[in-house]
């Protein structure tokens, strides 16, 4: 198929550089607002922690590996338990997908940038410096030992008296701000800065799941923000919030957790299902079927997610009909991701599969996730729960879903997507056996975790007897993780070699569907010069030649749609529904400014931390000077 | 074909392997009590549903994959994307679904319902032990609960620091202690035997260590071990046995346990009245013979690192007479 060129414009490509690009060195590294850069920088960061933390597992696994062992001490253990799951969850999975995300969604929208990318560059900001500020405990030597739920009374001062859990309470409070700000920027550059004839549907389906996820974001961050604020509230100013004897509930921390932490767990399935609805249309050379089916099962996802909380509380001890509700709901909720898995199978049923690396990845989720599925429904069954709950057999179901469910498909998207953002092509070759290798390796370290859960083993134990038939399953599951370890070791090799030596990447390679892959690679700061006009859910596979917007611009469109409105720095908003072009609208150039409220925030929560009033207050008056002047400079340049 | 044999084979090595490993473990689908029992037909039941949804759709996969490979574009089909996703993604999921409720159901009516006559227990989690009081009987023990087969038991749960979860995977599903909360379990055991439990809530450094057996018997044998316990044995039963107390009281472990009968009244570690019939010490930790006995009693620490009883210092003579003393506490 031929790449839907754009007409050429006749703008000077210089004078386009010119004006978009940031300054060279430093200033332009913390002054950058192009969502590009910051979406790479988001994949970067989030990947660091991605291997910090799976070092973490390896060290866990290999005291598991034997009965009795002792690789690390019972102090270390458990700071590495609750370090891995909260780097995974906060700093690694959350993040990674956003940063996708961001990446991605103007170029797929046909867009210059984000809604709002200042916001963006801040949120970035917020989230290394909060990644940072949880890693700075690992400096001093005093990890967090609460575990990534932090449940109280074992959190409060009384019985963890040290500064590691404020590392933890402060530190997710803070990154919060991060995903919360992130999500508000999704969702309106998805409903606002579509390129015309991008009727709602026709929006990729990658787009509606990072809809999905950013109003899932919306709605249940707050609540950790809250359990985590009040948290901290008890422990550096002794409040009761949580603290049973003075009239607090430990419970009610519990249901602040979950109210976030299970919609949480969609927040990352639902994006990856997306990147895999792009990967598995495109790798069978067809539209995705039943389009409004899937787009309909992410909506109702977010919705059913917000139902199901209570099932991390089965054992509690609430009443049985509350209980049943929860479990009926948990139930409910496999029926969306049916939707899904089958509109995969119909996809390639009548297409023809190609097995390319991101294809394998697919494939590979496809397979890992019908049994993490299948488990999940297993454990919405409320008596079941009460023998599998805090047993190695959720440990195994919850890594078949997040691990596999969710770390398959983005490794998926690194293969997919690296050509575009890089320029350059990773080996097929080492992608395959990284695949074959985590897949293998994956099975071995989770698969025999199910049975650990029959035979009676529990969670977040540091070590165990001999004897209770535990021995050769931990055994299996080490030599796993190791596999597993090093087919993503393999993929991180493969990337970086990719960097500087990859063969460079055409504008199409995959021979793609959607918007983003008529724009050179790695794209211009720009995006697209003149803007794309949209008439299909395919426009790539659809519409030969892409039409520009010069056309539309003759008629009633803003200037800004055309190479004119990249000359002048302009975005261009649409309408929400069928994306008619309403106006254009300024971009803001470059500035320190979200790098200076984040900064400010960050000595604020180290003030907290310390408790040292003064260095809070100076973070405190850094961040409100940063914020009067992002108000006051609206950056309006109509030069 | 290659790919199943393999499959076959690997899921025969896993079989073999899970049957080993259930000799001697608190495998939860070698049930000992109705609780249990109805949570193992459960499992059975979504098992074979499970397997059968996962060989079926896997297949559905593999086909979808491979069928269109040598056509030009994608081979046609007489199954169209809707049908696929109606019937495959909602009604037959429907169906399944509906089933489990009704098993969810039915399994819940039966289970953890009152009954006449049970016999009371109380159970507080501590960091990291449990101690074990037998209201109507007017005592307590620790990290070991001795229950009647066939008798329904009530058992009370309270947390006296952070959350614990209390399980005994034989004998049926999980119930928490949480600090101010009483949570009640109610459940039977089927048949005579020591079946291990332990603590499944995360709740400090030795949260690993936090194990303890229930022992079910026959209601007569239950009897003389509870009476034997409502009424101790009023002094040491020998020479060195009561030198062995003087050296308990006089050194701190009085101020932290309880010997009925004697001075001792502490409450921050368990109740030792029984201490030399339990068969393991430390919570379900360490067997209870007298070398482990005297290890634990001069450093706990090093077989359990982070445990709230400190290591103490004790004369090689009065450790042997303490150690007498305490074996003889039955
Ligand atoms: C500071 C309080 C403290 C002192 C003093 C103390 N203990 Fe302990 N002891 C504990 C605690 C707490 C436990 C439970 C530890 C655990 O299992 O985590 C315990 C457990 C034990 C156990 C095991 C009981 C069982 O069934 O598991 C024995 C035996 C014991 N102590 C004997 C002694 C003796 C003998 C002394 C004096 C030499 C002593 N303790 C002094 C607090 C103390
Ligand atoms: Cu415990």
């Amino acid at each position: 198929m031929a790449i839907a060129d754009i007409a050429p414009l006749g703008v000077d490509e210089h004078e386009l550089e010119e004006i978009w690009s940031d300054a060279p060195g430093i200033p332009g590294f913390f002054s950058t607002v192009d969502h590009k850069r910051i979406g790479m920088r988001y994949i970067y960061t989030a990947f660091f922690f991605f291997f910090v933390s799976g070092l973490m597992a390896l060290v866990m696994r290999s005291q598991l590996s034997a009965p009795d062992n002792h690789v690390v001490s019972p102090y270390t253990f458990n700071q590495m338990f609750t370090m891995h799951g909260t780097t995974m969850i906060f700093l690694f999975n959350t993040p990674v997908l956003a940063g996708f995300a961001n990446y991605l969604l103007p170029i797929e929208l046909g867009t210059r940038d984000m809604a709002f990318p200042r916001l963006n560059a801040f949120s970035y900001w917020i989230f290394v410096l909060s990644g940072i500020f949880l890693y700075a405990s690992f400096v001093v030597g005093k990890m967090p030992d609460g575990g990534w739920f932090g449940y109280t009374p074992y959190t409060s001062k009384v019985y963890n008296p040290g500064i590691n859990l404020d590392f933890w309470g402060l530190g997710i409070v803070f990154v919060g701000i991060s995903t919360t700000v992130g999500a508000v920027n999704f969702i309106v550059t998805s409903f606002k800065l579509r390129a015309p004839g991008m009727t709602i549907n026709r929006i990729p389906i990658f787009v509606w799941a990072v809809l999905s996820m950013a109003f899932m974001i919306l709605f249940a961050v707050p609540a950790v923000t809250l359990a985590t604020a009040l948290l901290e509230l008890d422990r550096l100013f002794g409040t009761a919030f949580f603290v049973p004897h003075l009239g607090g509930s430990t419970l009610l921390y519990q249901h602040l957790f979950w109210f976030w932490g299970h919609p949480e767990v969609y927040i990352l399935f639902v994006p990856a299902t997306g990147m895999v609805s792009m990967i598995i249309t495109v790798f069978s050379r067809r539209p995705l079927a039943g389009y409004i089916w899937v787009a309909t099962a992410l909506i109702a996802i977010a919705f059913i997610s917000f139902g199901v909380w209570v099932h991390h509380m089965f054992a509690t001890g609430m009443p049985i009909q509350a209980m049943s509700f929860f479990s009926a709901v948990s139930l409910i909720i496999a029926i969306p991701s049916g939707v899904q898995f089958f509109a995969w199978i119909a996809t390639m049923w009548r297409g023809k599969v190609e097995f390319t690396t991101p294809m394998l990845f697919a494939m590979g989720f496809l397979l890992i996730f019908l049994l993490g599925g299948i488990t999940g429904v297993m454990v919405a069954v409320l008596p079941f729960d009460w023998q599998v709950t805090d047993s190695y057999f959720v440990v195994a179901h919850f890594h078949y879903v997040l691990n596999g469910a969710v770390v398959f498909p983005i490794f998926g998207a690194i293969y997919f997507w690296y050509p575009k953002m890089v320029g350059r092509k990773l080996s097929e070759r080492w992608g395959h056996i990284s695949f074959w290798m985590m897949f293998i390796g994956f099975n071995v370290a989770f698969f025999p975790m199910h049975i650990l859960g029959f035979l009676g083993m529990p969670r977040r134990v540091y070590t165990y007897p001999s004897g209770l038939g535990w021995d050769h399953l931990n055994l299996i599951s080490a030599i796993g993780a190791v596999i597993f370890a090093v087919g993503t070791g393999i993929t991180l090799v493969n990337w970086v070699h990719g960097r500087w030596w990859g063969p460079k990447a055409e504008d199409n390679p995959w021979d793609a569907d959607s918007l983003e892959w008529s724009t050179t690679s790695p794209p211009p700061e720009y995006n697209f010069a003149a803007i794309p006009v949209v008439a299909s859910r395919h426009p790539l596979w659809e519409q030969h030649p892409l039409p520009h917007a010069e056309a539309l611009v003759d008629e009633e469109g803003p200037k800004s749609l055309s190479a004119e409105g990249a000359l002048h720095h302009q975005n261009t908003e649409t309408t929400g529904l069928d994306a008619r072009p309403e106006r254009a609208l300024e971009l803001p150039h470059p500035t320190y400014l979200p790098f200076v409220l984040a900064l400010g925030l960050a000595v604020f929560f180290v003030g907290l931390l310390v408790k040292a009033t003064i260095v809070g207050a100076f973070g405190v008056g850094m961040a409100l000077v940063g914020l009067t002047w992002w108000a006051w400079r609206t950056d309006v340049d109509l030069s | 074909m290659r790919a199943p044999a393999r499959l076959a084979f690997v899921a025969a090595g896993l079989v073999f392997l899970t049957a080993c490993s259930t000799h001697g473990s608190p495998y939860m689908f070698d049930p000992k009590g109705p609780e249990a029992h109805r949570i193992t037909s459960v499992w059975w039941l979504m098992f074979t549903l499970a397997a059968v949804v996962y060989v079926v759709v896997a297949g559905f996969i593999f086909v979808a994959a491979f069928r269109g490979r040598r056509s030009e574009t994608g081979k046609p089909s007489r199954i169209t994307d809707n049908g696929f996703i109606v019937v495959g993604g909602i009604a037959v999921p429907f169906v399944i679904l509906m089933v489990l409720a009704w098993a969810t159901v039915d399994a819940t009516n039966h289970v953890r319902r009152p009954e006449k006559n049970p016999l009371k227990i109380e159970v507080v989690g501590k960091r990291w032990w449990w101690s074990v009081e037998y209201p109507d009987q007017h005592f307590t023990t620790a990290n070991e609960v001795h229950v009647p087969v066939g008798r329904p038991i009530e058992l009370g749960l309270d947390a006296a620091d952070v959350i614990h979860s209390f399980w005994v995977p034989q004998i049926g599903g999980k119930v928490d202690l949480i600090p101010g909360q009483h949570n009640v379990w109610r459940f039977k055991v089927d048949e005579p035997g020591t079946y291990r439990g332990q603590c499944a809530e995360y709740c400090g450094v030795q949260h690993a260590h936090m194990a303890f057996l229930v022992v079910a018997e026959s209601p007569a044998a239950f009897d003389t071990w509870a009476l034997r316990r409502e009424n101790p044995p009023s002094g040491p039963t020998g020479q060195l046995e009561a030198t062995g107390q003087m050296v308990f009281m006089r050194s701190p472990c009085a101020g932290c346990h309880t010997i009925r009968g004697t001075a001792a009244t502490g409450t921050i570690g368990p109740d030792l009245t029984d201490v030399g019939s339990r068969k393991m010490l430390g919570a379900a930790t360490v067997p209870n013979d007298e070398g482990h006995l005297a290890g634990w009693i001069l450093d706990a620490q090093t077989i359990k690192p982070g445990a709230l009883m400190p290591p103490i210092s004790i004369e090689p003579r009065d450790l042997q007479a303490l150690l007498a003393y305490l074996r003889s506490l039955k």
